[in-house]
């Protein structure tokens, strides 16, 4: 078991060492070969660890495999430890499933690429760190897997670097997401001087301690755990692009496609997610902060959802899908539910990596056309793309039969999302009220965008040039494979989970590792809400998609005339609310305006002025001044000698008198 | 106790590679390349010796190790008086590292006066390790000035165009500053009777308002080497001008006489004006960390972009320590030595690239990652390292500082930490610059990727930050006790004054 665990960590580590540090040698196909190959063994191991773990007796559902010590300084001590519990063989199916997938499907996507080697490179490194932030068994090394798939994102994002929007938009990534750093850092801190310690054992032992204390944070005197909770939950915000830290997203989507599936749809952005729900036990203590998480997910997930409705770009819209999705399972941590929040990371991996694939299968076969308008009846040339991207469509919407079959019949994200909600709805309070229509409303519209989405792309007439339309083909069978695996998961992984993850088996299949007693409380109650409650989201769901049928395909004058009927709303949607407009004026040009004044005004003009080279100048004058009185007259100097010796005289006459 | 006098041999082996070159004879040719395999063989036997010293170091030890003791000026009680603890060990190890390195790293660059230029780096070597084991003040005195010597000369002899100003801008910033710790040396000998340092630990006692002079005079030495704001501006002028090696020894080592300077004399020699004045460092080195890191950003030289973030990472070094718990100070020293490796290697990196185009400017390049993959993939490790990413040595550092800093002030944490992203910033952005977009000028289009020296050059460097940023307790435990006895004397010395004050 602890040979398999270090397995599936550092298998796809040696292969990005070989497949990055020795492309060159060994060329493109071992490349592929060997990244792959790594990570589909990774991914089979997982399930077994899967299987032991999640199903496994009481005692077996925690494992820590201890490396070496890290960084120890006093009590500081931190360990690099590979801890595995259901949580984390969760994730470890998504992860290594999802990425096992995407390599197979990067091997037909990038054919065409000069660099292939040095992409797979990047993929196994970006799995390796993703993999690290999952087994973390301390803040710390949660911290080094979080920056590393950062800088993995960075990298790939990045990849074609000769693209200037595609270098900013890497750049932004890493930055902003630093920034969230900057909070999760702080919120280390606060966590280790409040316990003393920053493994999570210790620290979950010591969360009740904790939420009795005060901190004294920047002059302020605020209770402890809330204040640290808060802390890491601005990193999560930053990882998981949530709104005020969700610009780097769509921005994102300059990388190749497999990227964006596998790093800003499945994996990486979920990482917000899993932090809350991994330091479950610590939020459920700090009922303002889950408050604010509650809040914060929920105002994404309508917030995001609006800016989907009206992008063109067809990565875009699935970009801010993956925003709005991120925003359900926030609310769903915030509400305590935290087994329905990592059920939908769950289902969310597999539809929408299916949809980013599917979209890039798309984009290919049109020959890297991403604008939808001018896409159009692309059904023809691909018609297995299409079909599996209706699966990837309804299971977005969650659209399923209720009552039948016990929990009803339907694609993943219509058990998961219907859970989440629920949740929301069965706490009765305040947050989880507005949680729960903020997240029906954006039901409706994630519906709507995402069968805009189908309609725009593969009904009606195509839009492009023809050239293009000739040429368009269906994907080869390396890319197709990987989309009919994660259809599947689409499909079924709803109906399969639904009982370990929030149905009655939970308690078995969870052990200790998610937040027991909110999660009791939360469930209990969602199985208890009303019928209209649990009807309505796919009521709402339904309604979008009849009336994206309506304006996309029974009337399509009507976009046109909507927007020219509430201009000022659709700009700001359009325009993603203005957040990167503001942010350039409110941070990036004065931050540069200033660094230019502190350096030429501040070291420039007032230090090395008034400094070393006023120093220099006035030693000069007094050089000038001096050499004046060398002027070789003898009187000169006989009268500065009297001049002299009068004032040494008046000295000593002055001193004797006030000595006396 | 070790039986042949090896901190000494450490110390003076460099001078007798100088001697070499100094007698070495005949056409210039062969003087220039007996001169430069004399230095590099030299240097490396140094560095070869210093790994014994580490090897030897018994890490469970606080006190100070291999020491020697010698009559120097009997009258006065000046001894040579050498020995290494926790402390200074690794700076010891991190000088001898560079020199070969800069040694190596000059082989084809420098073509004028070969001679004169290895004798600068030999006698320099010397210098600096001399500095790191002196344990008599008046021997860290001459050590410490007489750094500055060979540093001179480098800068204006082998520099850039304006290698003049520079040099002496460097020049007169650090002497100001000596000077006034002379003074407090030399009052120090008043109090004590002897420049012994262990001694002058134990013995000195002042008065409040002495030790707040003295301190200040320390701090004005020290703060100008570090450089701490406002008295950087020499730091920035100084890379510039400076070739290549001497940037790499100026980032590498002689920013750390500072931070070394204040936790060996101001913290144990003044306890209680050092506590006093605490706050003063800790404002100083935010402005550092935050002014220096937005200057940084619109910089048009790569040199000074890389010199204004060596000030912004120095600020951490101050913060930690002069917070003064165990996480803290180890974060300090960890800082500095990481500092060392990564800042001298990013130095490396724009010689690189100077060596070929011979300008700094970042609007010269672009799309350099097409010709010269090997060397985009070292800027980028190197640059990571320095926005401390986890993993690599800058984080180790820079973490342990802010965890300690933000047990004591969270105002303090939370400013220092607002670092961590304009750091990013500006780094990623001369990396852009540089590294990415299209090769779309005339003038790279035949650029050469790194040839065998160059990474040879930098392989010991990337294996050293790995290893720093993932196992870095092989650098962390034998400090440790040195650092813990540094904050127990430190307390103690707090506590035994605020009860004399107490007492009626």
């Amino acid at each position: 078991m602890d040979l398999a665990i270090k397995l599936i960590v550092f298998l796809p580590l040696l292969a990005a060492a070989i497949a990055g540090l020795f492309c060159r040698v060994i060329g493109d196909r071992p490349a592929q070969i060997v990244t792959c190959a790594a990570l589909l063994i990774a991914a089979a191991l997982s399930v077994f660890v899967f299987v032991r773990i999640g199903f496994g007796p009481e005692s077996g559902k925690l494992i820590v495999v201890k490396l070496f010590t890290w960084i120890g300084s006093g009590t500081f001590d931190v360990d690099w430890a590979l801890r595995v519990d259901t949580l984390t063989a969760v994730m470890l199916i998504v992860v290594t499933g999802v990425s096992s997938m995407v390599h197979v499907y990067s091997v037909g996507y990038m054919v065409e690429d000069t660099s292939i080697a040095r992409f797979m490179a990047y993929l196994s490194l970006f799995t390796f760190f993703m993999l690290m932030l999952v087994t973390s068994d301390n803040l710390v090394q949660l911290f080094f897997g979080w920056e590393g798939v950062g800088l993995a994102s960075y990298l790939l994002i990045g990849f074609w670097y000769d693209k200037p929007s595609a270098n900013a938009a890497a750049m932004k990534a890493f930055i902003v997401n630093r920034i969230g750093d900057f909070g999760f850092a702080l919120g280390i801190f606060a966590v280790w001087m409040l316990s003393g310690s920053v493994g999570f054992a210790d620290i979950f032992a010591k969360g009740p301690e904790m939420a009795q204390m005060r901190i004294q944070f920047l002059g302020m005197n605020l209770p402890a755990l809330e204040t640290a909770c808060l802390l890491l939950f601005v990193g999560a915000m930053g990882k998981s692009a949530q709104i005020g830290l969700h610009t780097w997203l769509p921005d994102a989507m300059e990388g190749p496609t497999p990227v964006s599936a596998l790093i800003h749809a499945a994996t990486m952005v979920t990482a917000g997610v899993f932090m809350v729900c991994r330091l479950s036990p610590l939020f459920e203590l700090a009922p303002m902060a889950l408050q604010v998480v509650a809040l914060i997910g929920a105002a994404t997930a309508f917030f995001a959802a609006t800016v989907g409705l009206t992008q063109f770009d067809i990565k875009r819209v699935v970009a801010y899908s993956t925003c709005s999705q991120l925003g359900y399972m926030f609310f769903a941590c915030g509400v305590g539910a935290y087994s329905a929040a990592m059920f939908h990371l769950m289902t969310h991996a597999f539809f929408k990596a299916l949809l980013f694939l599917g979209s890039g299968s798309v984009i290919t076969c049109l020959h890297h056309e991403q604008d939808m308008r001018k896409m159009g009846g692309v059904r023809e040339k691909a018609p297995q793309t299409f079909i599996l991207m209706w699966v990837g469509t309804l299971a977005l919407s969650g659209i399923g039969v209720p009552f039948i079959l016990g929990n009803g019949l339907g694609f993943a994200g219509f058990y998961s999302k219907d859970a989440m909600l629920e949740s929301a709805f069965g706490v009765h309070t305040t947050v989880g009220m507005i949680a729960f229509w903020l997240g029906v409303i954006a039901a409706f519209m994630t519906a709507f965008y995402s069968t805009r989405l189908m309609f725009m792309t593969f009904y009606g007439k195509y839009r492009g040039d023809h050239h293009t339309w000739d040429h368009a083909h269906e994907s080869p069978a390396v890319m197709l494979i990987p989309l009919y695996v994660l259809g599947i998961g689409a499909a079924l992984s709803g109906l399969v989970a639904y009982d370990w993850f929030v149905g009655h088996d939970w308690k078995a299949f969870w052990g200790q590792s998610i937040a027991v007693r909110s999660t009791e409380e939360v469930l209990h109650h969602a199985h208890e809400v009303p019928l209209w409650v649990k009807l309505l989201p796919l009521v709402f769901a339904v309604a979008g998609i009849l009336l994206s049928y309506y304006y996309y395909i029974v009337r399509t004058d009507m976009p046109a005339r909507t927007v020219k009927a509430f201009p000022g709303l659709h700009a700001l949607f359009f325009n993603k609310w203005y957040f990167d407009e503001f942010y350039d004026a409110v941070f990036v040009k004065p931050a540069l305006a200033v660094g230019r004044v502190l350096w030429k005004k501040g070291d420039g003009a007032v230090i090395d002025g008034l400094g070393p080279d006023n120093i220099a100048a006035r030693a000069q004058d007094m050089a000038g001044v001096l050499s004046r009185f060398q002027s070789g007259y003898l009187y000169h100097y006989a009268f500065v000698m009297l001049i002299g010796v009068a004032g040494l005289i008046t000295y000593f006459m002055y001193s004797m008198l006030v000595g006396r | 106790m070790s039986s042949w006098p090896i901190l000494s041999l450490v110390t003076f082996l460099p001078l007798v590679g100088a001697l070499f070159c100094l007698v070495v004879n005949g056409p210039k040719e062969a003087v220039d390349r007996n001169c430069r395999s004399a230095a590099l063989l030299t240097s490396l036997a140094t560095f070869l010796v210093s790994l014994v010293l580490w090897v030897r170091f018994d890490p469970a030890k606080a006190s100070f190790q291999f020491e020697e003791k010698l009559d120097w000026v009997p009258a006065l009680s000046i001894g040579y008086h050498v020995g290494v603890d926790g402390i200074s060990l690794f700076f010891v190890l991190l000088s001898t590292l560079l020199t070969p390195i800069c040694i190596l790293a000059s082989w084809e660059s420098v073509q004028v006066r070969v001679k004169e230029y290895m004798i600068a780096f030999l006698v320099l070597e010397t210098f600096m390790v001399g500095m790191f084991c002196a344990l008599d003040l008046a021997l860290f005195y001459v050590f410490f000035e007489g750094v500055l010597i060979p540093m001179f000369l480098i800068i204006g002899v082998w520099g850039g165009k304006r290698r003049v100003y520079a040099a002496f801008k460097f020049f007169l910033y650090t002497l100001l500053g000596s000077v006034l710790m002379l003074l407090a040396i030399i009052a120090i000998y008043w109090q004590v009777g002897t420049t012994d340092l262990p001694t002058a630990m134990e013995k000195l006692e002042l008065p409040f308002t002495w030790q707040c002079w003295l301190w200040l005079a320390f701090f004005a030495s020290f703060a100008v080497k570090v450089p701490m704001w406002p008295v950087h501006t020499w730091l920035p002028d100084a890379h510039v001008e400076a070739p290549t090696a001497g940037s790499v020894i100026l980032a590498g080592v002689l920013l750390k006489m500072g931070g070394y300077g204040f936790l060996r004399f101001s913290i144990p020699l003044l306890p209680e004006a050092s506590q006093y004045f605490a706050p003063l460092v800790f404002g100083l080195s935010i402005v550092a960390v935050i002014y220096t890191s937005l200057v940084a950003l619109v910089q048009e030289d790569m040199k000074k972009l890389i010199a204004y973030s060596s000030v912004a990472h120095m600020g951490f070094v101050t913060i930690g320590a002069f917070i003064m718990n165990m996480q803290s100070v180890q974060g300090s020293i960890f800082q500095m030595l990481s500092h060392g490796i990564v800042s001298a290697a990013l130095f490396l990196c724009v010689g690189v690239v100077y060596d070929r185009m011979h300008t700094r400017e970042i609007a010269a390049y672009g799309g350099l990652v097409h010709r010269m993959p090997r060397y985009a993939f070292t800027f980028m490790f190197f640059t990571l390292a320095s926005v401390g990413l986890p993993g690599l040595s800058g984080f180790v550092g820079e973490f342990l500082v802010l965890v300690g800093t933000f047990k004591a002030n969270t105002w303090v944490a939370f400013l220092a930490t607002t670092g961590i992203i304009l750091g990013a910033a500006y780094a990623l952005w001369l990396y852009r610059k540089i590294i990415f977009g299209e090769l779309t000028k005339d003038s790279l289009k035949g650029i050469l990727d790194m040839n065998r020296r160059e990474i040879a050059v930098f392989l010991p460097l990337v294996l050293i930050t790995l290893w720093m940023g993932i196992y870095p307790s092989s650098f962390l435990d034998p400090m440790a006790p040195a650092v813990d006895k540094l904050i127990g004397d430190y307390q103690a010395a707090l506590k035994l004054a605020r009860t004399a004050a107490l007492a009626p």
